[in-house]
């Protein structure tokens, strides 16, 4: 049930909203993907592959850019303390705290009170604090703080529209972290699977899991063989496991049908809703092993690209760019119609 | 088991034992008439408190404030500082009798400030009548052209307003100051209040402490009295600078006690001379906007042409008398400083009452014989520029150097109409905690007040310490520090 308040959202409440729940959530990702990266994430040689990192956030450009040699010791400070980096830690904390600052009149004080202390805690972080911090002790740090936050918006957050945007974004950001992980994961670890007769790596696979913190959820199936499809299978198709892209499918989907439950969204959400529909559907056609066996990394990409074009529609329907007189004009004529 | 320390009692040192007042109005210690046995009830109350726990109260107070982000923020060239205002955990204390003398001179003083301003934009009769100087007012910075034969509704300009006020020797409750363009530290006045609440709730225990609770359900009753007529439902809003202005929390703090939106020019649109805010749902219509923006930023087509702060078209949709501003354009001339010392004139003017609350007898530097006395008597005067506010640039003679008092005086002969001067008060002090010690620190007093169809103050109000040892100046920007104010109800 959700309460549609006196007063309708804000369109730049909502952009906010929105954009805090997938930053937090990005922040989060970025944290377990730091602490697995360092304790089990290793390449060929035996040593930790911090470059995966770079392909699964894009950022290969970025570093180079910034940085003449690509020394692994370079991207940690790269995804924590770089604010030229805007998905280091530090950019994040930065971005969280400017959207929570706009939504502050709207949000709970305690879920204000925690995001401030534990943004500015991150954005005093300076390099040197690194050596004597130990990563994996700082990113579960981080990791705590922001489930933290998603405990407090749980239990105080008010269920009106505003709500319904937070949800979103977090349904939005979690399908598009997940199927890059899996991306980027699954082709640096096929080379050497795929050789005929070869074991798979069986560390490297479920590090896999534990950067989605999937690990326990997926051993409770109890899997008769880990192979890289059944993997691939429950962080996709898994309907009970919060972090897949199933579940935050459906999610998106039934939050933009609480949203078009006003009568006058019912209209504007329903191009959104189909998007979805057919992200939906195209999922739950195929088995993992159809996926893989069509191609993996072009269903990802097709799915990214969704998910990227559903954010933009979601953008344009509810804060388009400040309209010119006449598009207002129209709007306020059509609203007076109704 | 027995330890020897546990036998010998306490050192019973009171926290006040040490506290000297020379010659001000102290308002808890010093009160020059018999004290009301409510004072003496906290007196004793306080003096029970060892001073480390006093200290450990504080900055307990003082971490809470900045976790919950109550701060404003201080811009250098390089970063934003958030800051919270240093928070002082013995209470002001203001009697039910001293209440209810302020309220009615700060109620009689809005009244004269309203009838004022609509007169100085329609007939000007009390320049015609040769009252307050017409070049003063006509020629003032402050005074707003679009105003100029506009009705606004209930005759209303100053919706919100601060009247900062000061006790000298004897007790005897000065106005200082008008804010009567966008007053702020209301919401300190309701966070203390919190703060010393979950702080000192043995010092509160069973007094009689008015309530400051009520603030924002009056603001958003006034705002709605005072919308265009004819709207049923009226929307209200508040127009902010933004997440970067250094009163944000207090416009984020009204927002929420309202529950009216918090917007941005960029969230507001004119159409059709109509004001509409962007929602989810389409555009709605707005017809009350507390502004806590200046004049010079509302609108780019009517002032400043580059303001990106502002929403174009406001001016005139304001005009056309279908949106309420609050507080309305040009009542800056109301709380100008020069304008300040015609104030007993203009209250008996306009009510034919003599004022409740007594001014700073004042000189107007812009007439030759307040400009000659001034210059006489710069070492024992304070002297203000009058389009300053925060106490900026002012001059305090018997704290100055000669040197500093000579370059003063070349200041003042090259534009004496930017100045005027007022004798030095002997400001009232109140016990604070200044490290390990309580001693005495000037304080002066804000009460807010909201007038929509009546003139209605909140029962406190911002109780400012000046935190540097003898200090005068008590603003945020300079160092002050704030109380919680209890008016007592009996």
């Amino acid at each position: 049930m959700i309460i549609v308040s006196p007063t309708p959202l804000l369109s730049r409440y909502a952009e906010c909203m929105m954009w805090l729940a997938r930053y937090m959530e990005r922040m989060e990702n970025l944290a377990r993907l730091l602490e697995v990266t360092e304790t089990f994430v290793r390449n060929a040689e035996g040593q930790t592959a911090w470059d995966s990192i770079l392909a699964i956030n894009s950022d290969e450009s970025l570093f180079e850019h910034l940085h003449t040699t690509a020394q692994p010791a370079e991207i940690v400070p790269f995804y924590v303390t770089e604010s030229r980096n805007p998905s280091s830690l530090v950019s994040l904390a930065q971005a969280v705290r400017e959207n929570a600052r706009a939504v502050r009149p709207l949000v709970s004080i305690e879920l204000w009170t925690q995001l401030n202390v534990f943004s500015r805690n991150l954005l005093n972080l300076r390099n040197g604090d690194m050596a004597e911090h130990n990563l994996a002790e700082l990113c579960t740090r981080v990791r705590q703080d922001c489930q933290t936050h998603f405990g407090i918006a749980e239990g105080t957050l008010y269920r009106d529209q505003a709500w319904l945007f937070y949800r979103l974004g977090k349904a939005l950001e979690r399908s598009d972290q997940i199927t890059r992980l899996i991306d980027i994961r699954y082709h640096m670890l096929l080379p050497r699977s795929e050789a005929p007769g070869s074991d798979i790596d069986l560390t490297q696979w479920t590090s896999v899991l534990r950067s989605a913190a999937a690990y326990h959820a997926f051993r409770r199936l109890r899997p008769v063989t880990l192979t890289p499809a059944n993997i691939v299978g429950f962080l996709l198709k898994n309907d009970g496991f919060p972090r897949s892209l199933s579940t935050n499918l459906r999610q998106i989907d039934e939050t933009l049908t609480l949203l078009a439950a006003h009568d006058n969204l019912r209209k504007i959400c329903s191009p959104l809703r189909e998007c979805v529909a057919e992200l939906r559907a195209s999922l739950q056609d195929q088995t993992a092993e159809e996926i893989i066996i069509r191609g993996l990394h072009d269903y990802m990409n097709w799915i990214q690209n969704q998910i990227s074009h559903l954010q933009n529609a979601i953008a344009a329907t509810f804060w388009p760019a400040p309209v010119c007189p006449d598009a207002a004009a129209a709007i306020i004529a059509d609203q007076e119609q109704n | 088991m027995t330890n020897a320390l546990h036998l010998a009692p306490p050192p019973t040192h009171g926290l006040l034992d040490d506290y000297r007042t020379p010659d001000f109005f102290c308002e808890l210690m010093n009160r020059k008439v018999p004290a009301p046995p409510i004072i003496d009830c906290i007196k004793k109350r306080l003096s029970s408190l060892q001073i480390q726990e006093l200290q450990n109260r504080t900055a307990s107070a003082e971490a809470q404030l900045y976790r919950m982000g109550i701060t404003f923020t201080v811009y250098t060239d390089r970063e934003a500082i958030d800051r919270i205002l240093p928070f002082d955990a013995i209470p002001r204390i203001i009697t039910a009798d001293e209440w209810q003398h302020i309220e009615r001179g700060v109620q009689q003083r809005i009244q004269a400030i309203n009838l004022f301003l609509h007169d100085i934009y329609h007939e000007r009769h009390i320049l015609n009548d040769g009252i307050v100087p017409a070049d003063l007012v006509l020629q003032n910075a402050n005074y707003c052209q679009a105003m100029v034969g506009l009705d606004v509704p209930g005759g209303v300009y100053v919706h919100i307003n601060g009247t900062d006020l000061i006790r000298d020797q004897q007790g005897r409750f000065l106005v200082l100051e008008d804010n009567a363009r966008t007053p702020s530290g209301v919401s300190y006045v309701i966070e203390n209040r919190h703060m010393m609440l979950r702080l000192m709730p043995d010092l509160a225990s069973g007094l009689p402490i008015r309530s400051v609770e009520e603030y924002g359900p009056r603001l958003h009753n006034a705002l709605c009295e005072v919308a265009p007529t004819g709207v049923d439902d009226p929307q209200v809003v508040l127009l902010s600078p933004g997440i970067y202005n250094s009163a944000y929390f207090e416009h984020v703090f009204l927002s929420r006690e309202m529950g009216v939106p918090l917007v941005e020019g960029k969230d507001l649109f004119v159409h059709e001379h109509k004001v509409f805010m962007r929602t989810v749902m389409g555009p709605k219509p707005v017809h009350s906007i507390y502004r806590r923006l200046n004049d010079e930023f509302l609108d780019p087509l009517a002032f400043n042409a580059d303001s990106l702060l502002g929403v174009p078209g406001l001016v005139e949709a304001y005009r056309r008398g279908n949106v309420t501003l609050a507080n309305a354009l040009g009542t800056g001339v109301a709380d100008d400083k020069a304008v300040y010392a015609y104030m007993p004139r203009i209250i008996r003017y306009y009510l034919n009452e003599d004022p409740i609350l007594d001014s700073v007898e004042t000189h107007i530097c812009a007439e030759p014989e307040g400009l000659a006395y001034t210059l006489e008597n710069l070492d024992k005067l304070v002297v203000k520029p009058v389009g300053e506010s925060g106490g900026y640039g002012l001059l305090i003679g018997p704290q100055a150097t000669r040197a500093e008092l000579d370059d003063f005086a070349r200041k003042l002969r090259d534009n004496p109409a930017n100045y005027i001067s007022q004798p030095t008060i002997g400001l009232s002090v109140t016990p604070t905690l200044c490290g390990t010690s309580v001693e005495a620190r000037h304080v002066d007093l804000r009460p807010f007040a909201v007038t929509g169809r009546s003139v209605w103050v909140l029962p406190g109000g911002l109780s400012r310490v000046a935190l540097r040892k003898g200090s005068l100046v008590v603003n945020s920007s300079q160092g002050g520090g704030s109380k919680d104010t209890w008016v007592m109800a009996s």
